[in-house]
């Protein structure tokens, strides 16, 4: 009888039924608008017709005395998900791209070693977007620098403005390995873009990062430094770091901890 | 004032022709150069993410900043109004037109994307001191041409003082620009210091009056026109300071450098250990650019012609050797990211990056000092720019 008069009650015009659709029109409505009026949650995956946000800035903590000797998980990952070709296996190496490499340092002094993973410091000041002819090297507002693949002429005066070597040609034409949301073309620039695609799809990391946590190092850790709730904003707090050529004021996107 | 008669050059002889079909020749290689790296990218020449700019950007901004010193012959004229020096001013501001057109042109070939010059010309980001150099560039096509212009029609020869000492403004702070490419970058060690743009400005100066200098006898021996000393020697004078001037800055920006703890490894990379670099810079530079150019001028040599063109060629070969060690040395030199550190990767950090150019960069560069070449010949034929006679009588005549 029960059975009997709810579905008795479902039926169209019935209270219940109208309490349902305005309940859920309403919870519908709040989701969509919500993080675009509100900016409440842009750490997740926005909307392609949404400009990235200056509330947020991207950036990345490396952890140098976690970074193992001989370890390069974070330099295949980043090949495999933004599509180049690993150095080992190009047939041109010192005209091959490289967006991330490891690094490894010696005091000749002390003979200490340290090792840490080099790639684009997303810096707020960025020499690259200051030196571009035609605006292709350029900042998004959450702080990701790229390089706009349709108006970059080939100049490389970016890469002689960068002073961490963290941009390369593409010297030769592209096999056809290339992502599908990583464009690239023969004749451009392109340097580690914080995968841009990644983050804008709402997956609050990078490859490399996911790499180094899987592979046990837990050396990086990438997120929103504006945010003070966030992992890599409690890690900066706790530990102390370093920019990179900190003297050139470029104030880096990306710190180091045990340089 | 006594007048001059300008006059065009025949052009009709087979050593016309020869001369002309030769150049011309290199501007083909220069072409095919072109065609080859724009087809299969940069991966066949010696460049890399290592050395990014090449031989052709040596070429390019060696005639860029030639093109600028070759004006100054007519800047001497109507600017600072030295009668003997008008004569000279027609082919001064040609060959400053051929020079750039020569220098740009191997510029914008050896762009990863040259079939996007287009996108340059419409897309500008105002603190690139690259964009800054575009308007540099055209506005010196316009002005040259415009004074030029002011000297060939009698119409508007009243125009050509202000013309003139607008070219002349606008050529200094282009070379500024140019030395500025370098000046403002901050990541090399020995670029990031406002003393090149005045250094590429003195550089201009030589360079530009070495080639005037070697076109200028060449056109005149070749056409059978009388050529005096008179013009001779104080062209001659007027290098050797010159040479001097730049040897001047390259002995203070070298002994500053010194002085400072942090540039003590990429000096002593560029004076001492260097290899080929320290080589070009010693022997090719300094020696070949300066030294023996000085010797040769100021000494009883200088007073016979053969020598003077000897001095002015070692001008232009020191001076390619000058550019090679600043655009070239400097990048060879790892970048310093971690003082006191020694670096090793995958991507030749902290490592003396090697340059073997390939003959396509060569024969690109080259096409851009054939197309300079290629551009004056004609013109001289088409145009009134050469004087029928500048001996020392006529000469005499103009000063009085």
């Amino acid at each position: 009888m029960n059975d009997m008069k709810s579905m008795s009650d479902n039926t169209p015009g019935s209270p219940e039924r109208r309490r349902f659709i305005s309940v859920a029109t309403m919870t519908a409505a709040g989701v969509t608008l919500a993080p675009g009026v509100m900016l409440i949650d842009v750490a997740h995956g926005r909307p392609e017709e949404q400009a990235a946000s200056s509330a947020v800035r991207w950036g990345m903590l490396v952890d140098a005395t976690k970074c193992a000797s001989g370890c390069d998980e974070c330099v295949s990952a980043c090949s495999t998900e933004n599509g180049w070709t690993p150095v080992a296996e190009s047939k041109h190496p010192k005209q091959a791209p490289q967006w991330i490499r490891k690094l490894e340092l010696q005091d000749p002094l002390t003979q200490a070693e340290t090792n840490l993973p080099m790639m684009c410091q997303h810096c707020e000041e960025p020499p690259c977007v200051d030196v571009c002819p035609t605006g292709a090297s350029f900042k998004r507002a959450d702080g990701i620098v790229l390089v706009n693949r349709h108006t970059c002429i080939g100049c490389r005066y970016c890469m002689m403005a960068c002073p961490y070597k963290a941009r390369s040609l593409v010297h030769e034409p592209l096999n056809d390995t290339q992502k599908p949301d990583v464009p690239r073309g023969i004749g451009c620039v392109e340097a580690c873009t914080f995968c841009v695609q990644k983050v804008d799809r709402g997956d609050g990391t990078t490859a490399c990062v996911e790499a180094c946590t899987a592979s046990g190092h837990n050396a990086l850790v990438f997120g929103d430094m504006n945010d003070p709730e966030s992992e890599i904003s409690k890690r900066l707090r706790e530990l102390p770091t370093k920019q990179v050529r900190a003297d050139l004021n470029l104030n880096v996107g990306v710190r180091y901890h045990g340089i | 004032m006594a007048s001059i008669t300008f006059r065009e050059v025949e052009g009709s002889s087979m050593k016309y022709w020869l001369l002309f079909g030769g150049i011309g020749l290199f501007v083909l290689f220069g072409f095919l150069s072109y065609l080859y790296m724009h087809h299969h990218g940069h991966v066949v020449t010696g460049m890399d993410n290592q050395i990014v700019w090449g031989l052709p950007h040596v070429f390019a901004v060696f005639l860029i900043v030639a093109a600028s010193g070759a004006l100054n012959v007519a800047s001497i004229a109507s600017v600072f109004n030295k009668p003997m020096y008008k004569p000279l001013a027609p082919l001064s501001a040609i060959l400053a037109l051929a020079l750039m057109l020569g220098g740009l042109l191997v510029l914008v070939l050896d762009l990863g994307r040259s079939d996007r010059l287009i996108v340059a010309m419409t897309h500008f980001n105002f603190k690139s001191m690259f964009t800054w150099n575009v308007f540099l560039y055209s506005g010196f096509f316009a002005l040259v041409g415009i004074y030029l212009w002011t000297m060939l029609d009698r119409n508007v020869k009243a125009y050509s003082k202000a013309a003139g000492t607008a070219a002349f403004i606008w050529r200094l702070t282009l070379t500024t620009g140019t030395g500025s490419l370098f000046g403002f970058l901050v990541a090399r060690e020995l670029y990031g210091t406002s003393m090149l743009a005045p250094m590429f400005i003195i550089m201009s100066f030589a360079y530009g009056l070495a080639i005037y200098l070697m076109v200028l006898v060449a056109a005149y021996a070749w056409t059978g026109r009388p050529l005096g000393d008179a013009v001779m020697m104080r062209l001659k004078s007027l290098l050797a300071v010159f040479v001097a001037a730049v040897l001047y800055f390259v002995v203070v920006y070298h002994l500053t450098n010194l002085y400072f703890a942090k540039l003590g490894s990429v000096e002593s990379f560029i004076l001492r250990d260097g290899g080929i670099i320290t080589t070009l810079f010693w022997v090719g530079q300094i020696v070949i650019g300066c030294v023996v150019p000085l010797v040769i001028l100021l000494s009883g040599l200088g007073r016979q012609r053969s020598w003077i063109m000897i001095a002015s060629a070692l001008v232009i070969l020191g001076g390619i050797a000058q550019m090679y060690v600043t655009i070239i040395g400097a990048q060879a030199y790892p970048l310093d990211m971690f003082p006191g550190m020694t670096m090793k990767s995958s991507f030749y950090d902290g490592v003396i990056h090697e340059y073997s150019p390939t003959m396509a960069e060569l024969f690109l560069g080259l096409g851009g000092v054939a197309i300079a070449l290629l551009v004056t010949t004609f013109a001289v034929k088409v145009l009134r720019l050469l004087p029928a006679n500048l001996d020392d009588a006529t000469i005499a005549k103009l000063e009085h």
